[in-house]
């Protein structure tokens, strides 16, 4: 049994409650076999807590005071308080009782763990950024280095982030700013944002960009390179599903893109700190933390972008992508020769059945502006009715190759047409604004999806064969896994119980430590350099 | 002749073995006035030659072999020792020229620009070298070693652009990638671990922007040195010859008539129609129309007239048989008669004036009821199309004509009609009116010739 009930503010004499409205009461039922039932009343924080009014700090807080407590949670209010408040509760369980006809989520009893799992829910991010979110190493990261005592270190760096919190209903809330860790994790868990948004340094605190107007004097100075894959701009490449839905079948599309993508910044330009972001649904984000990317210019960024950009044509244009001249550039050589052509020919062409009905071929015979060969292809195709042992597309697409690149047809232009389909089928499509731009902001990592409750978990470039996107920990999963795990275990590693153990510790190996050792050596060269330079002018 | 010694004080200057100078800093040098103009002809000359090559479409190779030519016949000094100098020195007198508008800074921005870049191009390793580091552009020449690590990508890049393929002699630069992002936005380069590897072209290109953003700065500096205190210190010496050299028309004077003897009024109305650019056409023709003609008009075609060979009492005579049918004859001798004797040099100042070059009348600005003015330049598309069409212009060069209006290359859509008419190619262009009228009257004689 699975009760979610909304309850109007009035009903719930709740002391404090200036916060958002309205609470969920929730029921665990799946818990009832090994503990006690329980109900997560989840209470908001008013913004700005008047002191004369007791405030429940707590994120969930048990309601049969015979239990004990399931997470060591604090409550600090007074016992009259909380008598107030069971009080209050006791009329909810009531309300919910009888509500629980029309509240009651169908289908429950036959698969109660998928509609914990799979659901998102406001009171669960309560829970997760109280007690999972990895708020150390996230302001670890945004510092750089800066955090630390040496002299050349910037104390007002991470102070000059802009963060943005999408709350509950929309709200929007820019030019969030913290000087702290401690202000920082306050303020997410008192405002419990849906999403949490990473835009640039700027060059004065956001916060206090109106004292600045007009000056020009507020301007982002520093920002991550970024990338943004969707995979709705494959929809044309991809049958298995559409918008906003993703599988085993259409990952490889963006795994694909990792891999262009990961060795073109790293053997190209040169970068070494690339964190790979599962965006919670469907796509992923890149973010390229080198001091040097950070600093780049908004041309350099376009530069970067143009690099990468290989016009997918349009939707009157025969051909989704054309490659003109003798010889591929040497990066997009590699790209095919490391990646694309294996995606394509040993996972994407039989996955997507990319040959295998009329419709599909036409789309590929069309990139092939040669009638004697589209015609004989044709003709074989159609008249092929008899079942191969093969799969029919690969049978398809080696006659096609065949053909393209005998030395009959070779001359004429059509040598290209083998790698063009095989680009125009698999090579990454950004969204070039995104990184073209200082100040276009992006999902953190480590946020929740609102929509799929998935968290937003790094991917490993030299393994993200084996990201499985349905596999991603949902918030709910996570909670679980913490209700199950012993709870004595000191609080400080909840995450360590669940299975965002993993992505953490994998964040923090491959990306945090580097990242920050090479920091610390830049913020000492730098300042060295700049020691130096001053005790050069004085001398002279 | 008194010394000039240029404003720009910098001492210091490197003893730069380049020939190929960046003009960081004025020389200081004593100059003779009459070089100080001179040398600034001499270098004006090869840039209106570019810019001419280049309005006329010439292709990069073409323009290769013109700016080494028009360099060597024009900034060649009889001292080997003096041509760095006179190329020093005439680049600064230039900037004090062109310094003074926008328009003019742009154009001599462009020109020096595109100088610079051919010279570059032919300026020797060495000396290409010493340029980069002067620049301060943070480019290393790459060893061979690495030259031959890379080297297949290299190809594969020049191949992409069909570029002739790096041999072992080749120079290629590296370069942080930061610096060259349009280079990495076209993937016009080969890039390898945050580095670019550039071919000496691109240097070149590279080159040539710095030089110019350089240059750029460096002119709007001059110009407010120009109107702060420079042209009010040197109002009696320097200052003439400044505010003359930009408008200086630096082909032949046409002011007298050298092989074709006179021109008389019966004959006017006959080469009128067949050798007149369509400037001096429409005037004489409204001329006849109105029996008058304004001021700017009158010194327009007065001038023109007096070039193509028509004495002064023949002019007296014919504008007094148009004016006098309007205002009559008395008022004619009182009022108008002065203007077309001075214009011979017989009144006033008692100067020979010359025919106004196409430069001249194309920057004119005729307002109401004027009638001077470059048709291509102050003409209305259906009026020029209509006044082309009397011309006997056909249609498809009447398109291609209206192509070079809309690019405002006014003086080659007027070659480009006396090429149509006269049925063979001008190579030289038209500069003035009179040359054309000359070329003109050539092209009929030896077709006279040939038919007699
Ligand atoms: S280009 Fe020169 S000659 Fe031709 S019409 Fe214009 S001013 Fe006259
Ligand atoms: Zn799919």
């Amino acid at each position: 049994m699975f009760i979610s009930s909304r309850f109007k503010r009035t009903e719930l004499a709740e002391p404090g409650g200036k916060g958002n409205f309205p609470p969920k009461l929730l029921i665990f039922p799946q818990f009832l076999s090994r503990l006690p039932p329980f109900l997560f009343l989840i209470t908001s924080l008013s913004p700005e807590p008047n002191p004369s009014i007791p405030v429940f700090r707590s994120n969930f807080i048990t309601c049969f005071p015979s239990v004990s407590l399931p997470f060591r949670s604090v409550f600090p209010f007074a016992a009259s308080t909380l008598q107030q408040f069971t009080g209050a509760v006791a009329k909810m369980v009531t309300a919910a009782v009888e509500n629980q006809e029309s509240d009651m989520v169908e289908g429950n009893e036959q698969k109660p763990k998928n509609i914990v799992s799979d659901g998102f829910d406001a009171n669960y991010l309560k829970i997760y950024y109280g007690k999972l979110f990895p708020h150390a190493d996230f302001f670890k990261w945004m510092s750089y280095g800066n955090d630390g005592k040496h002299p050349g270190s910037d104390q007002s760096y991470f102070g000059r982030r802009e963060f943005s919190f999408t709350l509950d209903n929309d709200i929007y809330l820019r030019f969030q700013s913290f000087n702290s860790l401690s202000e920082m994790e306050n303020s997410i868990k008192e405002k419990c944002p849906f999403k949490i948004d990473i835009g640039p340094v700027y060059s004065v605190d956001p916060a206090k960009r109106h004292a600045y107007a007009g000056d020009n004097v507020f301007t982002p100075v520093e920002r991550e390179l970024v990338f943004d894959i969707d995979m709705t701009d494959y929809d044309d490449v991809r049958y298995c599903c559409s918008g906003a839905d993703v599988c085993l079948d259409c990952w490889p599309l963006m795994t694909a893109a990792i891999k262009v993508i990961d060795t073109t910044l790293r053997d190209d330009f040169g970068f070494n700190h690339i964190l790979w972001v599962f965006s919670g649904r469907r796509g992923v984000h890149c973010w390229v933390c080198d001091g040097k990317a950070r600093r780049l210019s908004n041309e350099q960024r376009a530069a970067i972008a143009e690099y990468f950009h290989l016009y997918q044509g349009n939707e009157s244009s025969r051909k989704k992508i054309s490659l003109t001249g003798p010889v591929l550039h040497p990066f997009l050589a590699r790209s095919y020769i490391e990646v694309l052509k294996d995606s394509f020919e040993s996972q994407l062409l039989c996955s997507q059945k990319i040959f295998s009905t009329e419709e599909r071929y036409e789309k590929i015979l069309d990139m092939i502006h040669d009638e004697s060969i589209t015609s004989e292809l044709r003709g074989r195709w159609q008249d092929n009715r008899r079942p191969s042992k093969n799969d029919v597309n690969s049978v398809r697409w080696e006659q096609l190759k065949n053909m393209l690149q005998s030395g009959k047809h070779k001359a004429k232009g059509t040598r290209r047409h083998v790698e063009e389909i095989v680009f125009s089928f698999t090579y990454p499509r950004l969204d070039l604004e995104v990184t073209k731009h200082m100040n276009h902001l992006l999902k953190a990592p480590f946020c929740v999806h609102p929509k799929t409750g998935r968290i937003c978990v790094p991917i490993d470039p030299e393994h993200c064969d084996e990201f499985d996107p349905t596999t991603v920990p949902t918030v709910a999963q996570l909670l679980e896994e913490l209700n199950a795990a012993d709870m004595e275990v000191d609080s400080e590693t909840d995450w360590d119980r669940t299975s965002l153990g993993e992505s953490i510790r994998f964040f923090r190996s491959s990306f945090l430590q580097p990242l920050l050792k090479s920091c610390k050596e830049e913020i000492e060269s730098s300042h060295n350099l700049k020691v130096q330079q001053s005790k050069n002018s004085l001398s002279w | 002749m008194e010394p000039y010694r240029p404003q720009g004080k910098s001492s210091i200057t490197t003893s730069s073995t380049t020939n190929l100078p960046l003009y960081r800093s004025a020389p200081p040098l004593e100059v003779k006035l009459e070089d100080f103009e001179l040398y600034a002809i001499d270098r004006l000359r090869v840039l209106k030659g570019i810019s001419d090559g280049l309005s006329r479409g010439k292709k990069s190779e073409e323009m290769e072999e013109r700016v080494r030519e028009l360099w060597n016949t024009n900034m060649k000094h009889p001292q080997a020792s003096e041509d760095v100098n006179k190329d020093i020195i005439s680049h600064f007198v230039l900037r004090l020229v062109y310094c003074r508008t926008e328009e003019l800074r742009k154009w001599f921005l462009s020109m020096e620009t595109i100088l610079f870049r051919h010279r570059f191009l032919y300026a020797g390793s060495e000396s290409q070298k010493q340029v980069v580091a002067e620049l301060g552009l943070p480019y290393k020449p790459i060893s061979y070693a690495e030259f031959e690590a890379v080297k297949d990508k290299l190809v594969q890049v020049a191949r992409l652009f069909g570029l002739t393929v790096p041999s072992g002699d080749a120079i290629y630069y590296k370069v942080p990638w930061e610096e060259v992002p349009e280079l990495v936005a076209g993937r016009r380069i080969f890039l390898h671990k945050g580095y670019a590897y550039i071919t000496m072209y691109q240097v070149v290109s590279l080159a040539a922007t710095q030089f110019r953003s350089y240059l750029s700065k460096a002119l709007s500096l001059t110009n407010r040195k120009w109107t702060s205190t420079i042209r009010e210190q040197e109002k009696n010496r320097l200052t003439p010859i400044v505010e003359a050299l930009c408008t200086s028309y630096l082909g032949p004077d046409y002011s007298q008539l050298r092989e074709y003897g006179d021109v008389s009024i019966k004959d006017l109305d006959q080469i009128a129609k067949s050798s007149f650019p369509l400037c001096m056409r429409h005037l004489f023709e409204k001329l006849k129309e109105d029996h008058h003609l304004k001021h700017g008009g009158r010194m327009q075609l007065g001038l023109f007239l007096k070039g193509v060979g028509l004495k002064l009492d023949d002019a007296l005579a014919f504008w007094k048989a148009e004016f006098s049918q309007r205002v009559g004859a008395e008022r004619f001798d009182k009022e108008y008669a002065y203007s077309i004797r001075h214009n011979y040099g017989k009144e006033g100042k008692r100067v020979d004036y010359s025919p106004y070059c196409c430069q001249k009348i194309i920057s004119s600005s005729p307002s109401v009821g004027d009638h001077h003015g470059c048709p291509y330049r102050h003409f209305s598309e259906d009026n020029l199309r209509a006044a082309l069409g009397k011309m006997g212009v056909n249609n498809r060069t009447m398109d291609d004509i209206m192509d070079k209006v809309r690019n405002r290359h006014y003086q080659l859509a007027c070659t480009l009609t006396f090429e149509s008419i006269h049925g063979l190619s001008c190579d030289a262009g038209i500069n003035h009116p009179n040359q054309y009228f000359i070329d003109s009257q050539k092209v009929l004689q030896s077709k006279n010739n040939s038919t007699a």
